[in-house]
């Protein structure tokens, strides 16, 4: 464990040492920021039609703003988490780096797992930039804050599923910009896979659905945690960590 | 210390390394030599534990190093081709890193720290940023990284390349003062560094070992035979029958030729001085004798000698068989 913290801390200081942390973070604070506003925006609308017409005087603001909010949450880690993870391997691979890691007296595990972490850290404080928004929202009304804190859960589950193939993809090159387009790529044919199904048979349309990751955020953006998405992602990341350390490995034996 | 078993490494159909087996004793520093691509990094990199062999085995201070990879590498302080730096590190939070990974306790990172630095001598730029760094400078603090656990066993793949004169005399006595309390491998393709630092010498080429031996005894034994360069200007005909049947000449070979004017590399056997005998024949055949001096062999022309003397074979359509690996004196 404490080699696993010792890589994970590399990690997180490589990310803010150069401008990466900086880059993905900053973009992301403000096109969230964008986002929320014009959401606001739209919510208040909504809330002022229906008082205009005589409907509820509260209405829900976890179901008309943060649900859609989050979607557009989801979007965002589409496009950023490929900046986070390409370097991760493919960097060390290309400085020669790698050699210290597999020649020091740690199990590929360990450097995967301290990898996966550091990536997962950056990413949470990405998110945790965002709680400040929440914040806002707690102070001048009520919304409810179970559903909030699940959609973080199912958000930071995504997240976790797009640094396991993230690493993976950056482990099977030395070039960073292959290895950001590609998990571009690869995130985003998981994101659309399920259209594919609307189009054949039911059974192929459940099976689309079920391997589409965005499908599974859905529940958790309502504030529900089922155990289905919640074995979907957690089996998602651990078979991307795997099969990271398979390619290390054969990575190793092809010399 | 170091064992070596019957090592074999090959990358799809290509086999880098053939069939290598030496060993180490404790404290002694092994010099590997060999021209590029002989197999010295593919070697080196097994022993580290940084990839597999494909047959045979390699111990490192007792642990195999694929069966107990962690216990071995623990034992091992490992310095690649290109020293293995974070750019944005500074020196000393890389070296804490390193130092955290191979198991240094935190009670004892500062003192090592501290020592390691001072012995590399790269105290004076701790604080700069590894990617700010002069060559020489990186080669040193990738040398302070691999001593940094106190490893029984330090593998040095071309510590001194890149480096200025004064430089690679420093690392020489650093190494040189490391031995005794570490054994040291290290390789290289400059054959004076292994006549001034190591105590023994495996010269491998094209992943075969070839020789096995001290670098004193290396010299003495392909000193068997003298060898004596003759320039002959014998008209364009050619003078190497008649030099052969000088006494004593074992074998005449043409080194150079230009305009008619023929050099020649002429063995004799071991200490009979042909010299006379030579010269005389020469200017009785009527050609001009225009140069005549002994031709020493130095460690360069042995490893010369050594890593060619595969070409005649494989010209002649069979595959090579490795030559035979001079025994190793020290055994014996």
């Amino acid at each position: 464990m404490r080699n696993v913290l010792a890589i994970a801390q590399k990690e997180v200081r490589s990310y803010f040492a150069s401008p990466i942390a900086y880059i993905v973070i900053g973009l992301f604070v403000l096109l969230y920021g964008y986002f929320y506003i014009v959401m606001l925006q739209y919510f208040l609308r909504q809330s002022m039609q229906m008082a205009q017409f005589g409907g509820p005087q509260a209405v829900n603001i976890n179901e008309m703003m943060l649900r859609l909010l989050f979607q557009n949450v989801t979007i965002l880690v589409l496009f950023l988490l490929p900046m986070v993870t390409m370097r991760t391997y493919s960097e060390e691979k290309r400085s020669g780096t790698i050699e210290l890691l597999l020649t020091a007296p740690l199990t590929d595990f360990q450097i995967i797992m301290g990898k996966f972490l550091g990536a997962m850290a950056l990413y949470g404080v990405m998110l945790g930039v965002t709680l400040l928004h929440m914040a806002i929202l707690f102070v001048y009304g009520n919304p409810e804050w179970k559903p909030i804190a699940t959609a973080y859960l199912g958000l930071l589950l995504l997240g976790g599923c797009f640094i396991s193939v993230g690493l993976l993809i950056s482990s099977l090159t030395k070039n960073q910009i292959v290895a950001g387009v590609t998990t571009f790529a690869v995130f985003l044919f998981l994101w659309i896979i399920n259209w594919m199904g609307s189009f054949s048979g039911p059974t192929m349309n459940e099976v689309t659905t079920y391997l589409s990751i965005i499908e599974h955020f859905d529940d958790f953006s309502k504030g529900v945690i089922d155990t289905t998405h919640l074995i979907y992602y957690v089996s998602f990341i651990a078979f991307g960590l795997f099969l990271t350390a398979k390619s290390v490995d054969s990575e190793r034996w092809r010399g | 210390m170091i064992e070596v078993q019957h090592l074999t490494k090959r990358y799809g159909r290509v086999t880098a390394v053939d069939d290598v087996s030496f060993r180490v004793e404790s404290g002694e520093i092994l010099g590997f030599l060999g021209p590029n691509g002989a197999g010295k990094t593919t070697t080196m990199r097994i022993l580290t534990g940084y990839m597999p062999a494909t047959e045979g085995k390699a111990l490192v201070a007792g642990f195999d190093v694929f069966d107990q990879p962690i216990e071995a590498k623990r034992r091992t302080g490992y310095l690649p081709e290109t020293p293995p730096l974070y750019p944005d590190m500074s020196v000393s939070e890389y070296l804490t890193f390193v130092a955290k990974i191979k198991g240094v306790p935190s009670g004892e990172r500062r003192q090592r720290l501290q020592t390691v630095m001072e012995r590399t001598r790269v105290t004076d730029v701790a604080a700069k940023l590894c990617s700010k760094l002069s060559k020489g400078y990186r080669q040193r603090v990738g040398l302070a990284q691999a001593l940094i656990h106190n490893p029984d066993v330090l593998i040095l793949d071309e510590p001194t390349a890149g480096l200025d004169p004064k430089q690679i005399i420093e690392t020489r006595q650093l190494i040189k003062a490391l031995a005794g309390d570490h054994t040291v491998i290290l390789s290289t393709h400059i054959l004076p560094e292994v006549s001034q630092t190591c105590q023994r010498v495996v010269i491998i080429n094209n992943g075969h070992v070839v020789a096995v031996d001290t670098p004193d005894n290396l010299t003495a034994r392909l000193r068997g035979s003298e060898t004596l360069y003759v320039q002959v200007d014998a008209g364009g005909r050619d003078a190497a029958a008649t030099l052969t049947s000088v006494a004593g000449v074992t074998r005449v070979a043409v080194s150079d030729r230009r305009d008619g004017i023929v050099g020649y590399e002429v063995d004799s056997e071991h200490g009979q001085d042909i010299r006379r005998e030579l010269s005389r024949t020469v200017v009785d055949s009527g050609w001009g004798l225009l140069e005549l001096r002994p031709m020493r062999m130095s460690l360069e022309q042995i490893f010369l000698s050594l890593t060619t003397e595969e070409s005649p074979t494989s010209e002649a359509g069979a595959p090579a068989p490795p030559p035979p690996p001079v025994q190793e004196a020290a055994d014996a």
